[in-house]
């Protein structure tokens, strides 16, 4: 990388910077709690759209993880979400109906967020249906992480995707509020996932598992992205560039070791494979508010009719970190 | 009689407070130093709070900056203070604000009082020992450090640069020979005081003042000096990583931590709520007089540093993703390729299965599907038999398959109408065994039904390729086991080359082949290949073939399966 490129990666980061001062004025505050935001607290943000559903379990997994405050910005949702989360002295929302596309996917509107109110913060961007774990997860709150990032002098750290899904049809069993997802969606694909290195910003691009395997066989080109780099230490300076995928500046996105080590890394598991899945499909496809067109909910809706099944004889069942350690799938690094 | 305590106190004062206490509650008193970047305020607060105990007092405060002399200051001040103000202390315990005693104080103090003389300090020459990270070990005493390493990097790298290039040197006083060691100390009253009380202590402070860190050279310098019984390690229980920063503890490192009967361990982290409470509480139970025993932990923190260095052999994932040549391991384990043994043998794959005991895939390349073992649709891992998601990523496939059958090795078979072989990922993998019989890909096409000129078409697609391939495991960055005959070579003796391959892969060594594969009648090949000539396109990887075979091969009934005894 010359000094052009880095320039041009600086113009692009102010780009984004610039956006998402303007797409913050989209945002209105429905409750601002952030005055009990403490210098030390680890932040929570999402975006997210009718998913009512899937937040009393969302909240309890995170704030037992340690999670301090959290802040949420509600696309336009139809389903009592911003009255369920009302009152709760942890949690500021902001509402609105502008478009989540052209907020680059909501990055626009989380960026600002981050921007004014997370500096300092260690902080976790994660969708509703993402389960954050990390090495030790059972045993040591997240802010044990946090603390020892902070000494290794560590800023970002990565944690893929993985989906989970559950064995037989989708619509089989019905997700109840509260519940954990992971006791109807608990299988993964262990080592089917595919790694290349993006030039651009340096980030490995990841694909595979079971989206791959059976919803874009024809076509792996286009399967999803499964790199993420959910949780870092906040600067105000700094701007995710496409979902949680890749951030500027691009040191952010230097999670993995070139040189034979392992650093330490997490998993989000993905809990996406419920019962809910069509519905949203539907809706999603009609609306084509997200990535590619909604690329991705067409295939969902094309094959979900046909009842696909997404577990196969070697689907591994979900158990804990440690087995996704062993397989390989994330690393304890030199956290021991 | 009692042992001090020296605490370099500068984050978590609450914690630091609970552990003062429990050693002075023990008798032990305390001297806290408290780094003068802590607040005014803060650390009014923390006298305050330890006011109402005799035994834990507070000496004068320095800047302390990791790898500067203001802890040594630090130490100084809280020794010489120690030293005044309680007179029964024989040996005083250098400690931090993050450390913690792992066994009952009395137990410490009775290992102390039964080692009268002896220094507990780790001290070592520089030119023995590799510990140091960042590869200044003499220079540290020899060159001048006016940047800060945590602050100014570029400066500080830069000025070692410079002082190296004009070969400054800086004289070490004498009487010294440089020593360094772990920080953390525990000393004995006469040596302690000779080193405070000694008249040269200012030339000697105004040398290690220039010293890159030199709370670990200091005291482990100088104790040479007047030490008559320096035992050279250290009682406090302190792992680093890589990068020589410590390890921290855990609440799940608790039962680690006892049976490690080490006295103090450090660091643990300050929310570890358990790890505090289960150690900070009275004794119970008989005293022990064991030794330190820390192997099981260093273990596991030996496992960390390697892991976080080396990796995982054949692994690829999100956060090890190694450039060339610096995988410590393309693959995970041994796998052997069979390039164009199906096309000679009949029943080859089921045969090998019977005769290694190893996994037996089909052509894993092959261009409509991926072939596995049985016809699986999904293999381990949940890796697809679909040609598109394999060929979108032939190496990944390649590792994932290795890796995801850890501990069993797996063969397959190739030839030239895979071209989505990574042939070049597996030569270069010393992992790989790859055995070749060249031109064999004309077996089927000789049997085939097709038309002459698509025959001869394909043939010559088909050698193009291979020959390609033979390119790459010929190449000299070949590190793969490699073998290639051609196929006139090998029908000479099938069973001399099977029988090496099947001792190399070695799943029962003793073992000769009792049973030979099915070899393909070949009978008119001669002439097929001598067609394919005629027309112009001339096949030589197959070796030499007669156009007719002699009379009495023909004549005899279809060749029996040989055996080699």
């Amino acid at each position: 990388m010359g000094l052009w490129d880095s320039y041009r990666m600086r113009l692009r980061r102010r780009h984004r910077l610039m956006r998402s001062v303007r797409k913050a004025r989209e945002l209105s505050p429905v409750q601002n709690n952030t005055h009990a935001i403490r210098p030390n607290d680890i932040l929570l943000v999402s975006t997210f759209r009718n998913e009512l559903v899937r937040l009393p379990y969302f909240l309890e997994y995170y704030r037992n993880l340690g999670v301090d405050h959290f802040l949420f910005v509600d696309n336009d949702s139809a389903d009592g979400t911003l009255e369920y989360l009302s009152g709760q002295d942890d949690i500021s929302v902001w509402h609105t109906k502008h478009s989540y596309r052209r907020a680059k996917f909501g990055i626009d509107w989380m960026n600002g967020l981050q921007r004014k109110y997370a500096h300092g913060h260690w902080c976790l961007v994660v969708d509703p249906d993402e389960f954050f774990i990390y090495p030790f997860c059972d045993t040591r709150p997240i802010r044990a992480l946090t603390d020892w990032l902070d000494n290794s002098s560590i800023r970002s750290f990565g944690a893929m995707l993985v989906d989970v899904y559950p064995r037989g049809r989708l619509d089989r069993t019905t997700y109840l509020p509260g519940q954990d997802p992971l006791e109807i969606a608990n299988w993964f694909d262990a080592g089917n996932y595919t790694l290349e290195k993006n030039p651009a910003y340096g980030n490995l691009w990841i694909q595979g598992g079971p989206r791959a395997r059976v919803f874009f066989a024809d076509n792996p080109k286009k399967a999803p992205a499964l790199n993420k780099i959910p949780l870092v230490k906040w600067n105000r300076r700094y701007a995710y560039v496409s979902s949680t995928h890749s951030l500027l500046p691009r040191g952010l996105n230097q999670v993995y070791d070139e040189w034979g080590g392992e650093k330490a890394s997490g998993a989000l598991l993905h809990t996406k494979f419920l019962n809910t899945l069509s519905e949203k499909a539907l809706e999603e496809m009609g609306r084509g508010q997200h990535y590619a067109s909604s690329r991705e909910y067409k295939a969902y809706a094309e094959q979900l009719g046909t009842h696909p099944e997404l577990w196969c004889k070697w689907s591994e069942k979900y158990i804990n970190w440690r087995q996704l350690e062993i397989l390989g799938l994330m690393s304890k690094g030199n956290w021991a | 009689m009692s042992v001090g305590i020296l605490m370099l106190v500068h984050t978590a004062l609450d914690r630091a407070e609970q552990v003062a206490r429990h050693w002075a509650n023990a008798g032990c008193p305390v001297v806290i130093h408290v780094d003068k970047k802590v607040p005014r305020k803060t650390y009014d607060r923390f006298v305050e709070a330890c006011s109402d105990h005799a035994l834990i007092v507070f000496c004068k405060r320095h800047n302390c900056e990791w790898g500067m002399w203001g802890i040594v200051a630090a130490s100084q001040s809280a020794a010489e203070l120690m030293l005044e103000r309680f007179h029964e202390v024989h040996h005083v315990y250098l400690s931090s604000g993050s450390c913690l005693p792992l066994r009952p104080v009395q137990e410490l103090k009775d290992y102390l009082a039964a080692r009268r003389r002896t220094d507990f300090i780790e001290s070592a020459t520089t030119s023995d020992v590799p510990w140091t990270v960042g590869g200044l070990d003499r220079e540290r005493f020899t060159l001048r450090f006016p940047f800060s390493w945590k602050k100014h990097r570029y400066l500080f790298d830069k000025w070692v640069d410079i002082q190296r290039f004009i070969r400054f040197k800086r004289r070490i006083p004498k009487g010294i020979v440089p020593h360094m060691g772990s920080q953390w100390w525990c000393l004995t009253r006469q040596t302690l005081s000779a080193i405070l009380e000694d008249p040269d202590r200012e030339v000697f402070d105004a040398f290690f003042k220039r010293v890159w860190i030199p709370d670990e050279s200091y005291f482990q310098t100088l104790v040479r000096v007047y030490s008559s019984n320096v035992e050279s390690r250290s009682l406090t229980l302190s792992k680093f990583d890589f990068q020589g920063k410590p390890h921290i503890f855990y609440d799940d490192h608790l039962q680690l931590l006892r049976r490690s009967d080490c006295f103090v361990a450090r660091k643990i982290w300050p929310h570890a709520d358990k790890i505090y409470s289960g150690f900070l509480r009275d004794p119970d139970g008989a005293i022990k007089m064991s030794e330190p025993n820390p192997a099981k932990i260093d273990r596991i923190f030996s496992k960390a540093v390697e892991r976080r260095t080396k990796g995982r052999p054949g692994l690829y994932m999100q956060s090890r993703f190694p450039n060339e040549g610096w995988e410590n391991g393309m693959t995970f384990g041994r796998y052997s390729v069979f390039h164009g043994f199906t096309e000679l043998f009949e029943d080859f794959e089921p045969w090998l299965a019977r005769a290694t005991g190893t996994r037996v895939h089909g052509h894993l390349y092959a261009p409509e599907r991926v072939e596995f073992e049985g016809a699986q649709r999904f293999l381990n891992g949940a890796l697809s038999d679909s040609a598109k998601l394999r060929d979108y990523n032939p190496i990944a496939f390649l590792t994932n398959l290795v890796w995801n059958t850890r501990g069993e090795r797996q063969c397959f078979q190739a030839g030239p109408r895979d071209e989505h072989v990574p042939v070049w990922f597996i030569a270069k993998d010393p992992n790989a065994q790859v055995s070749v019989i060249s031109g064999s890909w004309a077996l089927p096409l000789f049997k085939s039904n097709m038309n002459f000129a698509d025959i001869r078409k394909e043939a010559a697609r088909l050698q193009k390729i291979e020959s390609d391939q033979l390119l790459a495991l010929r190449s000299p960055y070949a590190k793969a086991r490699v073998r290639i005959w051609s196929l006139a070579e090998f029908i000479e003796s099938p069973m001399e080359p099977l029988q090496t391959i099947i001792d190399e892969i070695g799943t029962d060594p003793a073992r000769r082949l009792a049973e030979a594969p099915r070899m393909t009648d070949l009978n008119g090949f001669g002439q097929f290949l001598q067609n394919l000539k005629n027309q112009g396109m001339h096949p030589y990887l197959m070796g030499d073939f007669p156009v007719t075979q002699s009379e009495n091969t023909q004549k005899k009934p279809p060749r029996k399966p040989y055996l080699v005894q």
